[in-house]
């Protein structure tokens, strides 16, 4: 079980004020949890889950199996009856040019907002830590795209980067600077979604690196200092970057399935153009199976999607158990 | 280093407020350009304060063209619908799962980290088939029904409630009272931060999402917020950039005045349970 729970709080390697409760207690609570209350009526545990398991069995279990057995057959909505084609649409996935558009835009997408996300996120965070003014004030502004609704932020960076009228072009023109077409070109329009895409993850990322900079011992930076790590670039390097490793591979992770599920921007903007440019795997899910009613081959994309989430989980808990720890 | 003198913390203030104009750039616009008339706005021109001010104008458009405040009611009506099945369902089995010793614990469990593994936009094809054949498509019930059970709220409860010490249940049975009203009574109470942190993020996510309920609304009346917005572009705005934006700014406006009240609670909830975000 230990490999499954590393996705849970219970690991989660940064601490939050509230966290410590949740992560801590149990720990602590250890020997009373072995002495469980015994009183435990068989009858009554099974009542007190059983909506919870009607309804886990309904939306989450059944439909899985569902979306399982639908990408081998060729059942579109609507139609009466459907074939077992096995992997036929898997096969027709490899000729498909949407498909292959979708799944390469995902990968550039995922490729631009992560390393960048992190990065701009890390460095934000080890500047906020670096001093006593406006702590809160900062944390509150980075994280503010966090809670914003994604539909109505995106129509705002439409307007930010329209071509003829946005103040971002307006601001090239005046220092003279090229005037692209940011959402209509294909050469940028992914490069502007995963712009957006990094502004919509850095506070997220932020506040999880905050947590893990509180959570690196003082005393390091000064026995770094006497080391003779003078600088605060070699702080960062010696002391820093090794503390915040636990974090940092979960933030990778976190940040990867945050952004391979990347829809509402795609679908309020450019609904997935010009020419394919801009497809990415949910888009293609939801266009296969909501507008063409192909669910068969909209499902083994589905099952495409859902591999690669469960591959980074992996990863995630693989590397978990050998993570080193410090302190 | 807490007390540097300002001067010297001055670069580093100046590299934040960058990040943070860039950050802000999208909500100082939308607030400029959703009082500026249209004109003004095709002027591309650098500045914020309009000439003339068309706020009546432009506010006056969406409010007569869309019902904002019908979205942002559905919103409500769903995220609060939404949360409370998912306590409802959830705090009682997590309770079970922490609390009671039964057989078949250990695979209830199992399924419920499962579950946790499944990105929920990969079950909407057979959810939308089994909502179409009861005839519940354009319903509050196919935009809640689906989210009813959240295994990651029963994950969370559960990790809370083993540290709810056993004297204290056992003191309420012994009380006399039954195990219904000691999950309601004795050990949600004690785990409202948990519940609070829950709730903030559920509310977030629902209020935000747009792929499920673009897949099973297509009456008007009953548009999350998000729908409505992607309407609004559709039938009337194109172009009219300032009442777009006024439009965004009615419907971002909620949760973001929630979360400048609530700061820390709203950044602990969302980080803390963001894992299934």
């Amino acid at each position: 079980m230990a490999t499954v729970t590393g996705w849970g709080p219970a690991f989660c390697p940064w601490k939050t004020p509230m966290a410590d409760v949740a992560m801590q207690s149990p720990a602590v609570k250890a020997p009373t949890a072995r002495a469980r209350t015994l009183r435990g009526d068989a009858g009554i545990a099974w009542l007190l889950t059983l909506p919870a398991i009607l309804a886990y069995c309904a939306m989450i279990l059944l439909p899985l199996l569902a979306v399982l057995a639908l990408a081998f057959t060729d059942y579109e909505f609507g139609a009466r009856s459907f074939r077992w084609i096995g992997f036929g649409n898997f096969a027709d996935m490899l000729g498909d040019r949407t498909f292959s558009a979708s799944i390469r835009n995902t990968v550039v997408y995922c490729l631009f907002v992560a390393p960048l996300s992190i990065g701009i996120a890390l460095g934000l965070a080890v500047l906020i830590e670096a001093g006593a003014r406006g702590r809160a004030f900062w944390r509150a502004v980075f994280f503010l795209p966090v809670v914003s609704l994604t539909v109505a932020m995106a129509t705002a960076w439409q307007y930010l980067l329209h071509p003829s009228i946005g103040p971002l072009n307006a601001l090239l023109r005046v220092i003279g600077a090229g005037t692209p077409n940011w959402l209509g070109s294909s050469d940028w329009v992914i490069v502007s979604l995963g712009f957006i895409g990094v502004w919509e993850n850095v506070g997220f990322n932020l506040v999880l690196f905050l947590a893990g900079l509180t959570a690196i011992p003082r005393e390091l930076y000064a026995a770094s200092e006497i080391d003779g790590a003078r600088s605060g670039w070699s702080k960062f390097w010696l002391v820093t970057w090794p503390m915040l490793g636990p974090t940092m591979l979960f933030v990778i992770i976190i940040t990867m399935t945050r952004s391979i599920r990347v829809f509402d921007t795609v679908q309020t903007l450019t609904q997935g153009g010009p020419n394919n440019a801009s497809e990415v795997l949910l888009r293609t899910i939801y266009q296969e199976g909501f507008h063409y009613f192909r669910f068969g081959y909209s499902a083994a994309i589905t099952l495409v999607f859902l591999v690669i989430v469960l591959g980074l989980m992996l990863i995630q808990t693989r590397l978990i158990d050998r993570r080193v720890h410090y302190g | 280093m807490q007390s540097r003198p300002l001067i010297l913390d001055l670069p580093r203030l100046a590299l934040l407020s960058l990040a943070a104009f860039v950050v802000l750039a999208p909500y100082i616009w939308m607030v400029a350009v959703s009082v500026k008339p249209q004109d003004e706005v095709f002027k591309a021109s650098l500045s914020l304060i309009p000439q003339k001010w068309a706020l009546v104008e432009n506010y006056g458009k969406v409010l007569a063209t869309i019902p904002v405040w019908t979205y942002i009611g559905n919103g409500l009506i769903v995220c609060f619908g939404i949360l409370f099945f998912q306590i409802l369902f959830a705090v009682p089995a997590a309770y079970a799962l922490a609390k009671l010793n039964f057989r078949g614990r250990e695979l209830v469990f199992g399924f419920v980290m499962l579950g946790l593994l499944v990105p929920y936009q990969t079950t909407a094809l057979p959810l939308y088939l089994g909502i179409h054949q009861l005839g519940l498509l354009n319903s509050y019930t196919a935009l809640i029904a689906p989210f009813t059970c959240s295994v990651f709220a029963i994950f969370l409860f559960r990790q809370f409630f083993r540290a709810i010490p056993d004297d204290l249940i056992n003191a309420a049975r012994i009380d006399g009272m039954g195990e219904f009203s000691i999950v309601w009574r004795v050990v949600l109470p004690n785990a409202l931060p948990a519940a609070t942190a829950f709730a903030i993020f559920s509310v977030v996510a629902h209020w935000n999402d747009l792929f499920w309920p673009l897949i099973v609304i297509q009456k008007g009346d009953l548009y999350t917020p998000a729908m409505g917005i992607l309407a609004f572009r559709s039938v009337e705005a194109g172009e009219d950039y300032g009442a777009l934006m006024a439009a965004a700014l009615l419907v971002t406006a909620p949760l973001v005045l929630a979360f400048l009240l609530a700061q820390r609670r709203f950044i602990e909830g969302i980080t803390m349970t963001g894992l299934k975000g």
